[in-house]
């Protein structure tokens, strides 16, 4: 199981990594969501894999850690991904505006010299 | 006298001073040297008080709460040393007062004068006072920050702006390394009281940190007692007013470095290290100051020189590292400033009375102003160290202390002779000052003619002078009690036999005093006739000080800048990644050689073929949005959506349910705001073959996505194979319940435990959506974009050529049942989403998810029937939602101080609802309420303003008022 989601992670992060640093704004904000996914894994990750053991308590009492997966991570990701959310929505406004201004959809706001 | 209250009164009055006379008129001399003369008489009268306490050997302390939590407290505390630096700081501080009120010309503003000199003399209170040596550094700062003030007083001068920058970075930088080696020495006594550390000398002496610490301290004090190779700030602060010069230079600023070197000698002195570099450096500036102070012709910049060389005196006495050394420098820095001050008072009479400093220019003005002459005449002898005057008496101890052996090295057994020679020097500038400006022919061609001062404008020299003259000759009746109660502060027990008197019968010194006086005699009347022509002291006419400070200053800031602009500088987007990303593989390649970190094998290693399935296509669409997003925008938006869900999967299948549907709802709306964006983007055709530059670009991104996949999926594998260590987890799932009255352990983290990041996190995305809809008012599309997209223009065609369709048919009969099912849904998925809310304390759901999915429920509207229709019929006011959403997070958690609790307390129950059954209650449900308000509004609000732009680009060529009139809703927005 391991090596396949640390394949996957990879996968994800070096796509992202080659579209952050791709000349056009598109490129960067696909690039950017896809580094979102690899880090958010990455943080799930390191909290080890645990199968089929929500970490919802299934008595009104206190909770076995050893039973459960770790919630930790889990709450640093929900931040995250609604974080990325609005980061997502941010730069998708300011590249539709840099791009209305500059008339070019280069991340320098002017296409390179020849 | 409660102790207590004269220390806090002596250390705030000054401030006070400083404060009320920076009120007064810009001319107001008379009043303001009132309030400057009276704080300093206060003062001086306040720690007089202080004397019989001082004179018992007592301590006075002060202490009050400052930085708790770091066991730092505000201690005021004065000891003999610390009083009698107090008298004289206080003393010649009115001295300086009355001297400054007719010095000053009525042009200069003098509110400022007076305001920074009590603030620097509160400041240098502030140093000797200090029980604390945090808070000493602190007073250290504020008296460099005071001179640089003071010296750059006449700020219309390019002289004084540059003296006082000189003097503000060399001194501030020297206090920064005090500061860091102040931090040592707290490390190395276990604590920042004075008292602490200085009974803590043998652990500080013997720890390792002990070399460090004290070359960071002696940076600080030779900064600031213009110490060699530091002292060549001190003559371009003569550029300050005559008074700032005489109080600044005699008995304050450069005494606090020598001040500090003897305080903290019982803690660090007594090491071959201390001997080697206080010593070496005290020396070396004595001989040079004495040697550079001959060849001045400015009478300040004399005088300055030999102020440079008596605090090189006074550095190497407490370098020489006896108890008698420590004596004999505490009692220079009471003499030296007695004559150094009165000198500078004259010099001052003279340049304000002739309009010159330049010794070349004045002659013979005996005739003029006797009486400023007699006085310069004795403070003079006192600093070249004739018999019966107070500066005979420590030089006298201070031959006698290098005559001692202190290590037997070579420079030991020569110190005696060096010392000697040197003092030919000093005996030679005293001289040359009385003889070159008082006596000779009469001046020609000075600007005014010269004649006596006012008579209390010659009061203060006067009275410094008279001090020469009786400590000088009835010296165990005078300073003797007043200098015991210093050294017995410093030295405790161990104080040495010292004897004040004139005669001690034919010594050593007695020998050397007179060789120096022959010799300074001899130099002085050999080196006249050149001493009046000559350009700058031979030898170091090209060593200067100045220039190398300026040259390194260049090379700081602004060469070393300007480089490394040059190399890492960029005003291009894609450099500045290369570099950050960089950066980012190396730091996360540290942990594989460092920490040896190589991944394990698994003990049973299990492939799950479904699993694997997804990742496989998870992959597969992970590289082809990366390969795609530059032609095909849609593509890779769908295939962008493909990764996204195998995120989702992976988190159902690794026990994460409440991300899994986070991520599913979020996937949704960021989907369809990339959507909106898509039509404003430039229509991209593929090109036929790039230029080599650009393919080598590319090659190496490559190289580099590719390392840094394989890294992060190495580091990845790493981590998971080996055992998860012990996490603050534990905590959250055993209190989950107890503590936060929920069983959903991460809902229970998000909206308890960690409820403020919540709220800051909530009020970002708030700030976010305002920062959308800002950007979107103003947003001009490129004008190819402005046109009806093609796609629509085709149904428009079509739509006109059938006579029985109406414009925009195509589209309405293509949405009119997916719209209709939208519609049905909205209610559907709003009770999903309140349910979600309600359920997420104790279940998988929660106010984020809960407000995503209430979003998409609206989005689904204007999806389904179009922008216009909607709002005509549902009025969402996003910027309320998110107002409420945010006021009742707020308030909820201000709720918990009415109950006398912290910030976001919670408090849970259960309450029983008829058919619906029992419901958790917990105040936290009203906080994840709060949540759920401000994603709604803040989703919503991005989303439409998206949305409208374009209905708003299309109208807008039209006319404003149809602009106006179809934006109506969004007015609301506005």
């Amino acid at each position: 199981m391991e090596i396949v989601l640390a394949l996957g992670i990879g996968a994800l992060a070096g796509s992202g990594v080659w579209l952050v640093l791709r000349p056009r704004t598109f490129q960067v904000i696909i690039g950017l969501s896809l580094l979102s996914y690899a880090v958010n894994l990455f943080i799930i990750a390191m909290g080890r894999l645990t199968r089929e053991a929500p970490p919802v308590l299934t008595a009104r009492a206190p909770g076995d850690p050893a039973q459960l997966a770790d919630p930790l991570p889990q709450a640093l990701v929900l931040t995250a991904i609604v974080i990325s959310f609005a980061t997502t929505a941010l730069f998708l406004v300011v590249l539709l505006a840099s791009r209305g201004l500059t008339g070019t959809d280069h991340v320098d706001g002017r296409e390179p010299d020849a | 006298m409660p102790y207590e209250a004269l220390l806090v009164a002596v250390l705030a009055l000054p401030f006070a001073g400083s404060f009320l006379a920076a009120l007064f008129r810009a001319n107001a001399r008379n009043a303001e040297s009132w309030l400057a003369g009276g704080v300093a008489l206060a003062s001086l009268a306040l720690a007089g008080a202080a004397y019989p306490l001082m004179a018992e050997g007592g301590i006075a302390r002060y202490s009050a709460a400052w930085v708790p939590g770091l066991g730092l407290e505000f201690v005021i505390r004065m000891d003999g040393l610390a009083w009698a630096m107090t008298m004289l700081i206080a003393g010649i501080g009115f001295l300086v007062v009355l001297y400054a009120r007719y010095y000053m010309s009525p042009a200069d503003p003098v509110p400022r004068f007076f305001s920074f000199l009590l603030a620097f003399m509160g400041s240098m209170f502030g140093i000797v006072l200090s029980g604390n040596l945090i808070q000493l550094v602190f007073f250290w700062e504020l008296t460099s920050l005071f001179s640089f003030l003071l010296i750059g007083y006449w700020h219309q001068t390019a002289q004084a702006r540059e003296g006082a920058r000189m003097a503000l970075i060399v001194t501030s930088a020297g206090g920064l390394c005090l500061f860091a080696g102040v931090l040592l020495l707290g490390h190395m006594a276990g604590s920042y009281d004075l008292d602490h550390v200085l009974a803590a000398g043998d652990a500080i002496r013997s720890h390792r940190l002990y070399v460090p610490a004290l070359i960071l301290v002696l940076l600080g004090a030779l900064t600031k007692s213009a110490q060699f190779p530091f002292h060549f700030w001190l003559p371009h602060a003569m550029a300050a007013p005559t008074p700032v010069s005489a109080y600044l230079h005699s008995a304050t600023m450069v005494k606090a470095g020598v001040f500090l070197l003897v305080r903290l000698w019982p803690a660090m002195g007594g090491t071959h290290e201390w001997l080697w570099l206080v010593g070496s450096a005290g020396l070396v500036t004595f001989i040079l100051g004495a040697f550079l102070a001959v060849f001045q012709q400015d009478l300040k910049g004399l005088l300055a020189h030999s102020t440079i060389s008596h605090l090189g005196l006074i550095t190497l006495l407490i370098g020489l590292d006896s108890p008698l050394g420590q004596v004999a420098a505490i009692f220079h820095i009471m003499n030296h400033a007695t004559f150094k001050a009165s000198l500078f008072m004259a010099a001052g009479i003279i340049d304000h009375e002739t309009g010159t400093r330049d010794i070349r220019r004045l002659s013979g003005l005996w005739r003029f102003m006797p009486i400023t002459g007699t006085l310069a005449m004795v403070a003079a002898a006192a600093m070249a160290g004739v018999p019966l005057l107070n500066g005979f008496l420590s030089k006298e101890m201070f031959f006698a202390e290098t005559i001692e052996i202190h290590d037997g090295s070579p420079v030991d057994r020569a110190l005696p002779y060096v010392v000697t020679a040197a003092s030919m020097f000093t005996v030679a500038y005293s001289l040359r000052f009385i003889r070159d400006v008082f006596f000779g022919p009469p001046p020609t061609g000075l600007p005014r003619t010269p004649h006596e001062p006012p008579t209390l404008m010659r009061l203060p020299a006067e009275v410094l002078v008279l001090a020469c003259l009786v400590v000088g000759i009835v010296p165990g009746y005078t300073v003797g009690p007043i200098l015991e109660t210093a050294v017995r502060s410093v030295l405790g027990a161990a104080v040495p036999e010292y004897s004040l008197a004139v005669w001690h019968g034919f010594t050593p010194e007695l020998l050397m005093s007179a060789f120096a006086m022959a010799g300074g005699i001899a130099v002085y009347f050999l080196l006249r006739s050149w001493l009046l022509v000559c350009e700058g002291p031979p030898l170091f006419r090209h060593i200067n000080g100045r220039r190398i400070f300026d040259r390194v200053l260049v090379t700081l800031s602004w060469r070393l800048a300007r480089r490394l602009e040059e190399i890492f500088g960029s005003r291009r987007l894609q450099p500045q990644l290369r570099l950050l990303a960089a950066v980012a593989l190396l730091a996360a390649l540290a942990p594989f050689y460092m920490q040896d970190l190589v991944p394990r094998s698994m003990a049973r290693p299990e492939l799950d073929a479904a699993f694997a399935l997804v990742w496989a296509v998870g992959i597969a669409c992970a590289l082809g949005a990366a390969w795609q997003a530059k032609f095909h925008r849609l593509a890779a938006l769908i295939l962008l959506g493909g990764a996204g869900l195998a995120t989702c999967i992976t988190f159902v299948w690794l026990s994460a349910p409440d991300l899994a549907l986070t991520q599913l709802v979020v996937e949704t709306v960021t989907t369809v705001l990339l959507l909106l964006g898509l039509r404003w983007l430039p229509k991209r055709l593929e090109e036929i073959s790039p230029p080599a530059r650009i393919r080598w670009y590319r090659g190496s991104d490559f190289a580099f996505a590719l390392a840094s996949g394989a890294g992060l999926a190495a580091l990845a594998y790493a981590a998971m194979t080996r055992p998860s260590p012990d996490s603050i987890a534990d905590f959250f799932v055993e209190n989950a319940y107890t503590k936060g009255g929920g069983t959903n352990v991460v809902n229970v983290i998000l909206v308890d435990f960690r409820g403020f990041d919540t709220f800051g996190e909530i009020t970002v995305l708030g700030a976010v959506a305002l920062t959308v809809y800002a950007l979107l008012r103003r947003f001009r599309p490129a004008p190819e974009s402005v046109p009806v997209p093609e796609q629509q223009r085709v149904q428009d065609i079509d739509d006109d050529a059938h006579p029985d369709r109406k414009k925009g048919d195509t589209v309405r009969s293509a949405m009119a049942v997916p719209g209709l099912i939208m519609r049905l849904l909205f209610p559907v998925i709003a009770v999903v989403a309140v349910y979600l809310l309600l359920r997420g304390h104790d279940l998988p759901g929660g106010g984020f998810v809960a407000g995503v999915t209430m979003a998409v429920a609206f989005i689904l509207q204007y999806m389904a029937r179009g922008t216009t229709w909607v709002e005509d019929r549902l009025r969402i006011l996003p910027v309320r939602w998110m107002a409420t959403g945010l006021l009742l997070a707020g308030g909820t958690g201000l709720g918990a101080w009415l109950f006398a609790k912290p910030f976001l307390t919670s408090s849970f129950s259960y309450l029983e609802i008829p058919l619906i059954g029992e419901i958790p209650m917990a105040s936290a449900l009203l906080f994840d309420l709060g949540v759920f308000a401000l994603v709604v509004g803040a989703t919503v609000l991005i989303l439409i303003a998206l949305a409208h732009q374009s209905v708003r680009s299309r109208r807008a060529p039209r006319s404003r008022e149809a602009e106006a009139t179809t934006l109506a809703p969004m007015a609301e927005l506005r």
